[in-house]
């Protein structure tokens, strides 16, 4: 039987996605793109991912697989599932019907959905077939969405880059899957995994993983395959940034995750390599890069490839402890990336949204929330107690100091002292330096919620971090490899 | 009755309740302005005064941590909330707890924009350095030791000099680069001792060689933050540029977060690495106290001389603290309450001066004693416990130090003892130039005559230099106790070598 009650609980969300997503084409197709209809379909999408998310709490958190094998459920992924709908829906929320960036058209909404099942589905994938199809499905509507502004040529441009430079790593995926696939003979991952380890790795099988890691690793944008980075961030409509920044990430850390500790655990010792290489790469790329940036979503671009790079300092260690890490190191960040968008949205002159570092200045004394706000995420990005990063940063450090990896936690540590240097930089501007021209003082109470939201997150993290902890090694024991403490 | 409450957890977080009120005042005219400075002052005088329930409460027979307070924090992983004073940090936590409402007072009118924010962050800061202090869990430790950097950063970037933003920045990189080496280095103890609470890790004995390179991690923070040459260079900036509160705090307590740590951390924890490197620590303080009195002799701006004087005088807390025997680290715990309260008052002395002159130039002055005689004495008492005149709270630190000193290596003590002349060098001639001489310059003649408010300030400060002077038991006994059993342990560590050898 391929549909059960059992197969019906597990993909639960993805249900509920698609339906609403193509309930919405439907809908905005007939009521047009009158500012109602824009907040009709934009209410319903938000409630939507509120049941999507709800329903994470019911799935099983033991390991199930179904669909004749294409599609994975458990903790781990669970949880994985539920930060991408906050994600989505902080994302969905932040997107203001009044004002025009180019994503007030209805199909927007649409698009960011199937974007989400698209990350919902890969994230469960248990199969190259299912992980390419939800990797596309993620892919397909952010080309779209990143050259929304068709009034803007640096949207389209974004949009361009980013649809060429997927459709290379998609290539280099596709390519390293069917290595894989030629040197197991199966496409499953568990008889990958069970092929590895009666056969050992051939270097064919290596080959086709470093390509799959490729691939991967341009999907999470880590140096040396973050180029599309800056550019997508810059030219994207800034809602459409806010959403790259947060959601995507996430799905594409926890499917490159689930591969590694998962399909290749027994040959963890070579793939450790690449991922300790890109993770270095990703930290001194994001640390240097940024120092020079004066638009602040370039700056947040090499700070999210920074980001990823911390990230995977805790996927090198290649333990249950590190996975733990990971899960831990990607709630702060939707949430540190969630509320410092909100802010960047917000950020307007005479109606016009502005987007220079230089627009900042003075901010503490014409709106002292947001630069209280800001602040706080720009201290807890460089990883200062007792805030959210400090604590992100402790458990993927732990874990790769546990898994031997001293060096890399020397140079983690090492870079976010040089990556403090334009956070601080920010917060200078808005503290130190006298205002230029005020922004404007009007902003939706969406972003001012969001912001609130993620502010006591990321302050008050010292508080949920021990229950947090505890659900995370708990959701990480699914993987084979344990790692002590 | 009173051993029942959390005293600890009320001291350390009271400031933080203050904070609330203060963001409650609302409004942004002058009178919610006087409104958030007098909650302040409260606030902070109200801390300073429930902590002096640790001072009347403490068992100065006992050597162990009093106070204790023990809740589970991070589930299931030996990352608690505990918190808890011996002789060590008692005296610290009294002392931050001592100066912030004076600075608070210090920067009464010299804060003219957003006084709100300056409360909130002062406060905050009070919070942390209690906390740090109080802190019996290195996680705990950690949290407060770099969420120091927070309001300190603010303090002097949005209040500071002209080249605030350049000192900011220097001051919070500089703490940054050493701590977080320091942080590698507590995962490494945690994951060797499955715990990260200080009592414990003070009995768990690390390899030998594990030790060097954990104690280099927590050299590279603790150096910067006291200062030690030649990683010193932030310090100067930073008090320049620092509000004259900020810089009271900053010589005051936060410079003694690093003498601190080494005594906490350092000497328990890695016995065989605290020998191994002593020599070398050595080299290091007796560079820095001639090195940084000769730089100090030629400095024209009274803050940036007085910055180099405190690198000077940390640099006889080291040696102290390296001699592992009893006087010295005695004198070296000594020396940094008492550099605590001089150089608060001598960065306090001259933001009298700049107050009213809106300079710091010492060439700019001269001949304050005829138009400011009450100024002329207090900032002499300063001046001469700086240079650790007999009677004065700097005498007995530095005695010690320089008697354990010389158990250790005479050579040493020979040239801490150069240090000292040369201290009186530069204090002396900077009186001269200040204070004595005739007021010419027609600025000078019409600054006025100390107010009440500075009397207030300075009188506390001059009662306890003058007390530690001559009679300095109190805070010995609360010593004793304590710095026997370090220096036993490491002492015994020290002659297992020698048998070895």
């Amino acid at each position: 039987m391929l549909f059960t009650q059992m197969t019906f609980q597990a993909a639960l969300p993805e249900y509920i996605l698609a339906v609403v997503a193509l309930g919405l084409v439907l809908m905005a197709a007939f009521t047009g793109e009158s500012l109602g209809s824009r907040r009709l379909v934009k209410m319903i999408a938000l409630l939507g991912y509120g049941f999507a998310f709800a329903t994470t709490f019911i799935l099983p958190s033991e390991s199930q697989v179904i669909f004749l094998g294409l599609f994975k459920i458990d903790g781990f992924l669970v949880y994985m599932k539920g930060l991408v709908l906050i994600g989505a829906f902080f994302a969905c929320w932040m997107v203001d019907e009044d004002w025009s960036d180019g994503v007030e058209k209805p199909e927007y909404q649409v698009l960011i959905m199937l974007a989400t099942l698209g990350m919902l589905l890969m994230i469960s994938a248990n199969d190259l077939i299912s992980l390419y199809m939800g990797l596309e499905l993620q892919s397909l509507p952010l080309y779209v969405i990143a050259a929304m502004n068709t009034r803007s040529l640096k949207s389209s441009e974004a949009g361009l880059k980013y649809f060429l430079l997927g459709a290379l790593s998609s290539g280099m995926l596709l390519y390293g899957a069917s290595l894989i696939y030629g040197f197991s003979g199966s496409t499953q991952f568990g008889e990958i995994a069970s092929s590895i380890a009666q056969n050992g790795a051939s270097s064919g099988m290596i080959i086709g993983v470093v390509f799959l890691l490729s691939g991967l690793a341009f999907k999470v944008s880590a140096a040396p395959f973050h180029m599309w980075t800056p550019d997508v961030y810059e030219g994207a409509p800034t809602p459409v940034t806010a959403l790259f920044a947060i959601a995507p990430k996430v799905a594409a850390i926890a499917l490159l995750l689930n591969v590694t500790h998962f399909v290749f655990a027994d040959i963890r010792l070579e793939w450790m390599q690449v991922i300790i290489a890109l993770s270095v790469a990703s930290m001194a790329v994001g640390a240097f890069g940024a120092i020079m940036q004066k638009d602040l979503k370039r700056m947040m671009a090499y700070s999210s490839i920074a980001h990823m790079g911390y990230a995977l300092a805790g996927l090198a260690a290649g333990t249950q402890q590190g996975a733990a890490g990971v899960m831990i190191y990607m709630t702060t960040y939707i949430f540190m990336g969630a509320g410092t968008f909100s802010i960047i949205l917000m950020m307007r002159r005479d109606g016009l949204p502005v987007q220079k570092l230089s627009d900042l200045a003075g901010l503490s004394s014409t709106h002292p929330y947001w630069a209280f706000g800001l602040m706080v995420f720009m201290f807890s990005m460089a990883g200062i107690p007792p805030l959210a990063g400090f604590f992100a940063k402790w458990y993927v450090f732990l874990a790769a100091v546990n898994a031997g990896l001293i060096p890399l936690a020397i140079i983690g540590v090492l870079t976010s002292v040089i990556g403090a240097f334009y956070y601080l930089r920010i917060i200078k501007l808005m503290y130190f330096e006298d205002v230029d021209q005020p922004l404007d003082t009007n902003a939706p109470k969406e972003n001012i919620i969001i912001l609130s939201v993620s502010l006591i997150v990321t302050i008050l993290f010292l508080f949920i971090i021990g229950p947090l902890r505890e659900w995370t090694y708990f959701a990480a024991t699914n993987f084979p490899i344990s790692g002590a403490l | 009755m009173l051993s029942s409450w959390p005293i600890l957890s009320i001291v350390t977080f009271l400031p933080l309740i203050g904070v609330l009120f203060i963001l409650l005042a609302s409004g942004n005219n002058k009178s919610s302005e006087h409104n958030c400075k007098m909650l302040a002052i409260w606030v902070s005088s109200f801390t300073f005064i429930v902590s002096l329930i640790l001072y009347f409460g403490f068992d100065t027979t006992m050597a162990g941590y009093q106070f204790e307070e023990q809740v589970e924090w991070i589930a299931g992983s030996g990352i608690s909330y505990h918190l808890g004073v011996d002789g060590i940090s008692m005296p610290f936590i009294l002392l931050s707890t001592f100066l912030t409402p004076l600075s608070i007072l210090a920067s009464w009118h010299s804060i003219k924009n957003r006084v709100r924010e300056f409360m909130i962050a002062f406060l905050v800061l009070e919070t942390m350095m209690v906390g740090m202090f109080a802190s019996l869990d290195m996680m705990m430790f950690y949290l407060f030791f770099e969420g120091v950097l927070i309001p300190m950063f603010l303090i002097i970037g949005i209040w500071g000099g002209p080249r605030r933003v350049y000192a900011a920045f220097k001051f919070f990189l500089y703490t940054l680069a050493g701590s977080v080496l320091m942080l590698v280095g507590i995962m490494v103890m945690y994951l060797q001792a499955g715990t990260t609470d200080i009592p414990v890790l003070s009995d768990f004995n690390f390899p030998p060689e594990l030790q060097y390179w954990l104690f280099i991690g927590f050299f590279a923070s603790f150096a910067v933050k006291v200062p030690m040459w030649p990683v010193h260079t932030w310090l100067p900036d930073a008090h320049v540029e620092a509000p004259t509160a900020g810089s009271m705090i900053l010589a005051g307590v936060l410079l003694k977060m690093g003498g601190y740590g080494f005594i906490r951390f350092s000497l328990p924890m890695f016995p065989d690495a605290s020998v191994y490197f002593a020599p070398f620590i050595f080299v290091l303080s007796v560079v820095a106290i001639i090195y940084t009195s000769l730089v100090a002799l030629a400095q024209s701006d009274m803050k940036k001389l007085i910055a180099y004087s405190s690198v000077a005088h940390m640099g006889f807390v080291t040696i102290g603290i390296f001699t592992l025997n009893e006087q010295g680290i005695t004198g070296a715990m000594f020396q940094m309450i008492s550099h605590g309260l001089v150089s608060a008052a001598l960065f306090f002395c001259v933001g009298i001066v700049y107050d009213r002159l809106h300079t710091r130039e010492i060439d700019a002055y001269g001949g304050v004693a005829d138009v400011m005689p009450n100024y002329a004495v207090f900032f002499m008492i300063m001046m001469l416990a700086s240079v650790g005149l007999p009677g004065t709270s700097g005498f007995v630190g530095e005695i010690l130090v320089l008697v354990g000193a010389y158990k250790a290596s005479s050579l040493v003590a020979f040239f801490a003892a150069t240090g000292l002349v040369l201290g009186a060098a530069y204090m002396l001639w900077l009186y001269r130039r200040v204070v004595f001489g005739r007021a010419e310059k027609g600025e000078v003649i019409r600054m006025p005559v100390l107010n009440n408010r500075e009397i207030i300030i300075l009188v506390p400060l001059t009662i306890f230099i003058v007390w530690f002077g001559i009679y300095p038991a109190p805070l010995l006994d609360v010593l004793n106790p304590v710095v026997a059993l370090i220096s036993e342990a490491v002492s015994n560590t020290q002659m297992a070598t020698a048998n070895l050898q």
